[in-house]
């Protein structure tokens, strides 16, 4: 079997987000957090809940075991049974997130996406981030507009909970006494210069830093020939 | 039995300029695009537009015809941003209201309710309060003293929404998978006006789906507009899918151009030059 690509080291990383998460719904934003909350239910967390993207939820297999519109799908949110992993156009070191607009929201630079579900989400379920393309211009000192929650403004919200956010880089969680972006594993490859290159905010570091964990066999299997066959995880994320 | 049949044009002349207009569907799924383009040849203008996002506030903003949106989102699904919409909103072509999605949804219920608002947990900490300095919180009188966002009721002066059929009295039915909020649009409205694919007899509604089907309740509708195709280019599940070929052209046309094309003339002449574009 060739060699494990960037792309299938990131699909195990958002893999692992939803480890022992039980059965509750994983809301995967992005190629590669798809093909990894896949993974995860054909693995180590087979009670997990997907979506078929629209309005049903679906095995792995495309069987359709329930059904959950739009406005269900707010509802589950607000009840907290589902960790989400969202994409973030900017993120700070204590877990801002942007996807509204860059520049001022008066009159911004670049209308982007809008707030969407982020605000409602970061304060009721557990929510993740995805950047495919770590650089100094997601990973800013201060946000434009917060629209997902950082642990600096939770100000204690009892459902508030940021476990990860994973890049083309690396894992980054929150694990400081500040609740400050800490670099939790570096993907084989990637050196810690590289990451803090990238990075435009002072980012914890400890002392040792393992790397993401390599995939099993049976995985590998599971990716290449199962969930995502045709390779669309390196349109995301190359090499 | 009143008969609400109407004619689109006739629908968008009950509107007038600088009402507050819910918009169903979402994203790029499931618009009332046969009333927006009726909407678009009146003279109708200074609106707020209440949507859930699409082509639908993307060619009422690019038209000059919205003083206000309030959306949590504007997108076509497929082509992620909504580029008239952003470039009208980059050279500040109207305010935003800009709520999360679950607001959004409270905002309804609460005018649908005849409430003033309802608690929600969603937007404290975000920077949604920082630029809507109008929002309020209120604390849970009960022990857990929780302090909640406010939001406000989205109350309408009129909706426009879409379904697959409907009879001549408003009962509407959806038969794609997601009714999305478009019964909730109506009940948060004082007028509501619903295009169909097509108008049945009350007795077949059932015949194409269950009674779970029949979203849209008359008592909630004031006109119902026959409007075949009445969701292109956005998707009509099961009766078609969203028109990517022309979304992209849509996407790609400066708006003058796109408008002078396809929008100069009536819903005869849309169709006609929308089968010539793709």
């Amino acid at each position: 079997m060739s060699a494990v690509t960037r792309a299938e080291y990131c699909v195990v990383a958002c893999a692992e987000a939803w480890r022992g998460a039980g059965e509750i719904l994983a809301s995967p934003m992005g190629v590669i957090p798809s093909v990894g909350a896949r993974l995860a239910r054909c693995t180590f967390s087979p009670e997990l809940l997907l979506t078929d993207g629209e309005a049903l939820l679906v095995g792995v297999d495309g069987v359709v075991e329930g059904w959950l519109p739009y406005r269900s799908h707010l509802e589950l949110v607000m009840g907290g049974r589902r960790h989400v992993m969202m994409g973030a156009s900017q993120i700070d070191r204590f877990g801002n997130q942007n996807i509204s607009c860059i520049g001022d929201w008066e009159k911004p630079v670049r209308q982007l996406l809008g707030v969407r579900g982020a605000p409602v989400n970061s304060l009721n379920n557990p929510t993740s981030y995805w950047v495919p393309r770590h650089s100094r211009r997601v990973f800013v000192e201060r946000v434009d507009m917060v629209c997902g929650v950082g642990y600096d403004r939770a100000d204690g919200a009892r459902h508030h909970r940021i476990p990860r956010v994973v890049s083309d880089l690396g894992v980054f969680d929150f694990a400081t006494a500040d609740r400050s972006m800490r670099l939790a594993s570096l993907h084989p490859g990637v050196s810690v210069e590289e990451v803090r290159g990238a990075t435009a905010f002072e980012l914890a570091v400890p002392e040792r830093v393992p790397f993401t964990r390599e995939p099993t066999a049976e995985e590998l299997r599971l990716i290449r020939e199962v969930i995502d066959p045709d390779g669309v995880r390196a349109r995301e994320v190359a090499g | 039995m009143s008969d609400k049949t109407m004619s689109a044009e006739e629908a968008v002349s009950r509107l007038e300029s600088g009402m507050t207009v819910g918009i169903g569907g979402w994203g790029s799924r499931r618009k009332p695009m046969a009333l927006v383009r009726a909407l678009l040849r009146s003279p109708v203008t200074d609106l707020t537009v209440v949507s859930y996002g699409g082509p639908d506030v993307g060619m009422l903003a690019a038209a000059g015809r919205v003083r206000r949106v309030v959306a949590a989102f504007a997108t076509l699904d497929s082509i992620p941003l909504e580029p008239h919409y952003q470039a009208a909103r980059e050279r500040g072509a109207f305010e935003l209201t800009e709520v999360d999605e679950a607001m959004f949804l409270w905002g309804l219920r609460a005018a649908a309710h005849r409430l003033p608002f309802l608690p929600v947990r969603a937007g404290l900490g975000s920077d949604v309060m920082r630029v809507s300095p109008g929002l309020r919180t209120v604390t849970s009188p009960y022990e857990d003293g929780e302090t909640f966002v406010a939001m406000p009721a989205l109350r309408l002066d009129a909706a426009l929404v879409h379904v697959n059929r409907a009879d001549r009295r408003g009962n509407g039915q959806y038969l794609g998978p997601d009714p999305y909020f478009d019964d909730l649009f109506c009940e948060a409205a004082d007028a509501a006006y619903v295009s169909c694919e097509r108008i049945v007899d009350t007795a077949e509604l059932t015949k194409e789906g269950p009674p779970q089907s029949l979203l849209i309740r008359r008592h909630t509708v004031t006109g119902v507009v026959e409007a075949p195709q009445g969701a292109h280019f956005t998707s009509c599940a099961p009766d078609y899918g969203r028109d990517e070929a022309f979304q992209k052209v849509y996407a790609t046309t400066p708006w003058p151009q796109f408008a002078a094309r396809f929008l100069a003339g009536d819903e005869r002449a849309y169709r006609a030059a929308a089968g010539e574009a793709t």
